[in-house]
C-alpha cells in the first residue's frame, strides 16, 4: 500500500464541533423555534391572566383558599404548559432524526454516536435555560405587580421565593431533557411523548387508586411530585424537600439518558 | 480501500448478508451489483458502522469506520433512502454535518455549486424532487473531500443529464485516486461506469471480477457462423467442451471457440464462410445468468395475476 495519508487534524470530530453542529440543527428548524416561542408566550401570558383573575375575585369565598395562596405559583402558572411544549420539543429533537432518516447522516458524520447525544442535551438544555429563566423572572415580576393591587404580592428577597422562581425554570428545562432522553431511548415520537406524559401526569392518578397509607409513601417520589417540589413556595409535610426532590427528578432523567446512551451504542440505526 | 472479511448480517434467522469477503481498490470505480434485496444496502450500512455485523469485519482504509478520527474525510456516503430532515434547508443540512468535522462554510458553498443546487439551497429539503434529493445526498458525500466514496443507487430519480453528470463525476473521483464504490440494480448503468464488479445475490458473493472478464465469462458468449456446408463444419468443430447448436435462420451458434479458431478450421476444410461473428453477451445477460438462482423475490404467475 502507498504511504497512508493521515487525516489532517483539521477534520477531526470533537465534542465542541458537535455542539456547534447541534446548534445549527436546533435553530434551523421552524418547529423548534415556534415551540420555544410558544413556551415563552405561555409563561408570560399566564402571568398576566391568572393573577388578574385572582385579584378580581379576591377575597375567595373559601378561607382555606386564601390561607394556602401561593403568590409565586400564581404568577408562574404558564410553566405547567411550558413544560409540555419543552418536553415535546425535547422528544422531537431526537425522534425527528429517526423519522426522517437524518440519523444515518448524523451517525455517518459522528460514528462514535455519543457526542451527538451529549451535543443535543447540552445545546437544548442551555438554550431552554437561557430562554426560560428570563421568561420566568419577567412572569414573576408582572404577576407580583398585578397581585400588589390587593397586597397579595411577595418580593424576591423573601425566604424561598428566589428558589421557587429559579426552581421553576430548572424544572421545565429538566422536563425537556427527560423528553430528549426518552426520544433517544424509544426512537419513536408517539411512544416517547406518551411515555413522558404518562410518567409525569398519569402515574399520580394511578397512585391515587392505591390504599391511602401506601400513597403517602409512594406519592412524593413520583417524577412530577419530586420535580415540582422545588417550584412550590410552601411544601406540605408529605412532599420531599425542594432540592432533594429536584435531585431525585434529575436522577430519573439521568437513568433514562443512561439507557438511551447504552441503546445508542448497542443497536443498529 | 474497503476490505470485507466474512461479513455476515442476520435479522433473526433471516440472513441478509452471508459471509461476504471482498476488497474495493482505490483508483477505479467498483460497481456493487445485485437484484433488489440482495443485501447491498445492508453491506453499505455495515461499512459505515450504522449496522453492526453479526460476524465478520469490514474496514475502510485499514480501520473500522468508527475508529477514524476524521470520518468525513475518510468516507463520503450517499445512503439509500433520503437521510435528510425534511424541515431543514439544504444549506443548513450540509452546514450542520460539515460543522461536526470543522469543515468551513466555504466548502459547503462549494459542494452546493458542484451539484447544482445553488437556486434551492435555502429551501426546505422536504419539498425537493427525488432528483434534487439525490443531488443533496451527493453533496453530503463530497463535503469532507473523502478518500473513499460510497454511493447507494446514485442514479435513482436523476434525469438523463443528471445521470451523465454522475458518471463523469464518479470517473473523475476514481481518476484522482479515490476509492469509489457504487451500488446499483441497473446493469446497464454499471456497464458504463464501473471497471470492476462485485456481484451479490441473496447476500452471497457471486462474482468479484473485472467488468470485461465478467462479460466474457458469461455463458452466453457464442459465435454465430453461417457457411455453405453447416453440417460438415459442425462435425469438424464439435469437441468435449464445444457446443454447436443450429440457430433459427440457417446459421450455427458455437460456444467454446473463438472466431479465429472457427475461421481457421473452416479454411482448412475449404468450407466457405458467409458469416462469422462473436455475439458478446451484454452485461445484463451476463448478470441474469449469474444471479438466476439468487433472486430472492421472483414474481410468479400466480401472484402476478392478483393485480
Amino acid at each position: 500500500m502507498t504511504a497512508v495519508l493521515e487525516a489532517p487534524t483539521n477534520q477531526r470530530v470533537t465534542q465542541v464541533r458537535v455542539f456547534r453542529s447541534e446548534w445549527t440543527k436546533l435553530r434551523s428548524l421552524r418547529s423548534t423555534v415556534w415551540s420555544l416561542l410558544a413556551a415563552l408566550v405561555l409563561v408570560i401570558g399566564l402571568s398576566i391572566l391568572v393573577p388578574a383573575v385572582r385579584v378580581a375575585h379576591w377575597p375567595p369565598p373559601d378561607p382555606n383558599d386564601a390561607r394556602n395562596f401561593d403568590p409565586v405559583a400564581t404568577s408562574l402558572g404558564g410553566t405547567f404548559l411550558a413544560q409540555m411544549a419543552i418536553g415535546v420539543l425535547g422528544v422531537l429533537l431526537m425522534t425527528g432524526e429517526y423519522a426522517t432518516g437524518m440519523i444515518r447522516a448524523t451517525f455517518a458524520a459522528v460514528p462514535r454516536r455519543l457526542p451527538v447525544l451529549w451535543g443535543k442535551l447540552g445545546v437544548f438544555g442551555a438554550t431552554a435555560l437561557v430562554l426560560i429563566t428570563p421568561a420566568v423572572l419577567v412572569a414573576f415580576f408582572i404577576g407580583q405587580s398585578i397581585l400588589a393591587s390587593k397586597h397579595l404580592d411577595t418580593s424576591f428577597g423573601k425566604p424561598d421565593v428566589a428558589r421557587a422562581v429559579f426552581g421553576s425554570a430548572l424544572y421545565v428545562v429538566a422536563v425537556g431533557l427527560l423528553g430528549l432522553g426518552l426520544g433517544a431511548l424509544l426512537r419513536n415520537t408517539a411512544a416517547a411523548i406518551s411515555t413522558l406524559f404518562g410518567a409525569l401526569f398519569v402515574l399520580p392518578l394511578i397512585v391515587r387508586l392505591l390504599p391511602s397509607d401506601w400513597q403517602s409513601h409512594v406519592s412524593r417520589y413520583l417524577p412530577l411530585n419530586a420535580g415540582s417540589a422545588v417550584t412550590n413556595l410552601h411544601n406540605d409535610a408529605g412532599s420531599m424537600a425542594p432540592w432533594s426532590g429536584f435531585a431525585l427528578f434529575c436522577a430519573y432523567v439521568a437513568v433514562v439518558i443512561g439507557f438511551a446512551a447504552w441503546r445508542l451504542l448497542r443497536q443498529d440505526t | 480501500m474497503i476490505e470485507a472479511r466474512g461479513l455476515t448480517k442476520k435479522y433473526g434467522d433471516k440472513v441478509a448478508v452471508d459471509d461476504l469477503s471482498f476488497t474495493v481498490q482505490p483508483g477505479i470505480v467498483t460497481g456493487f451489483l445485485g437484484p433488489n434485496g440482495a443485501g447491498k444496502s445492508t453491506t453499505m450500512r455495515m461499512i459505515l458502522g450504522l449496522d453492526a455485523p453479526t460476524s465478520g469485519t469490514v474496514t475502510v482504509n485499514g480501520k473500522p469506520y468508527r475508529d477514524h478520527v476524521a470520518p468525513l474525510h475518510e468516507v463520503g456516503a450517499l445512503l439509500e433512502a433520503r437521510s435528510i430532515h425534511s424541515g431543514r434547508s439544504a444549506f443548513n443540512h450540509l452546514l450542520s454535518l460539515a460543522q461536526t468535522s470543522g469543515i468551513p462554510r466555504s466548502r459547503v458553498e462549494e459542494v452546493i455549486d458542484a451539484v447544482g443546487l445553488r437556486e434551492v439551497a435555502k429551501r426546505r429539503a422536504g419539498g425537493f424532487s427525488l432528483g434534487m434529493g439525490q443531488r443533496l445526498g451527493i453533496a453530503t458525500a463530497l463535503l469532507g473531500d473523502p478518500r473513499t466514496v460510497i454511493l447507494d443507487e446514485p442514479v435513482n430519480g436523476l434525469d438523463p443529464e443528471g445521470i451523465r453528470w454522475i458518471r463523469s463525476m464518479l470517473k473523475g473521483l476514481a481518476a484522482e485516486g479515490r476509492t469509489v464504490f457504487v451500488s446499483s440494480h441497473l446493469m446497464s448503468e454499471m456497464a458504463l461506469t464501473a471497471e470492476h464488479l462485485i456481484v451479490v445475490g441473496k447476500g452471497k458473493l457471486i462474482a468479484d471480477t473485472g467488468m470485461d472478464e465478467f462479460i466474457a465469462g458469461a455463458s452466453r458468449n457464442v459465435v454465430r457462423v453461417r457457411s455453405l456446408d453447416n453440417l460438415a463444419l459442425a462435425a469438424l468443430l464439435v469437441a468435449p467442451d464445444v457446443t454447436v447448436k443450429p440457430a433459427d435462420d440457417d446459421a450455427l451458434e458455437v460456444s467454446g471457440l473463438t472466431t479465429d479458431q472457427i475461421g481457421l478450421t473452416a479454411g482448412g476444410a475449404q468450407i466457405t464462410l458467409l458469416e462469422l461473428a462473436a455475439q458478446q453477451a451484454s452485461l445484463e445477460e451476463a448478470f441474469m445468468d449469474m444471479t438466476h438462482d439468487a433472486v430472492e423475490y421472483r414474481p410468479t404467475t400466480t401472484t402476478g395475476a392478483e393485480r
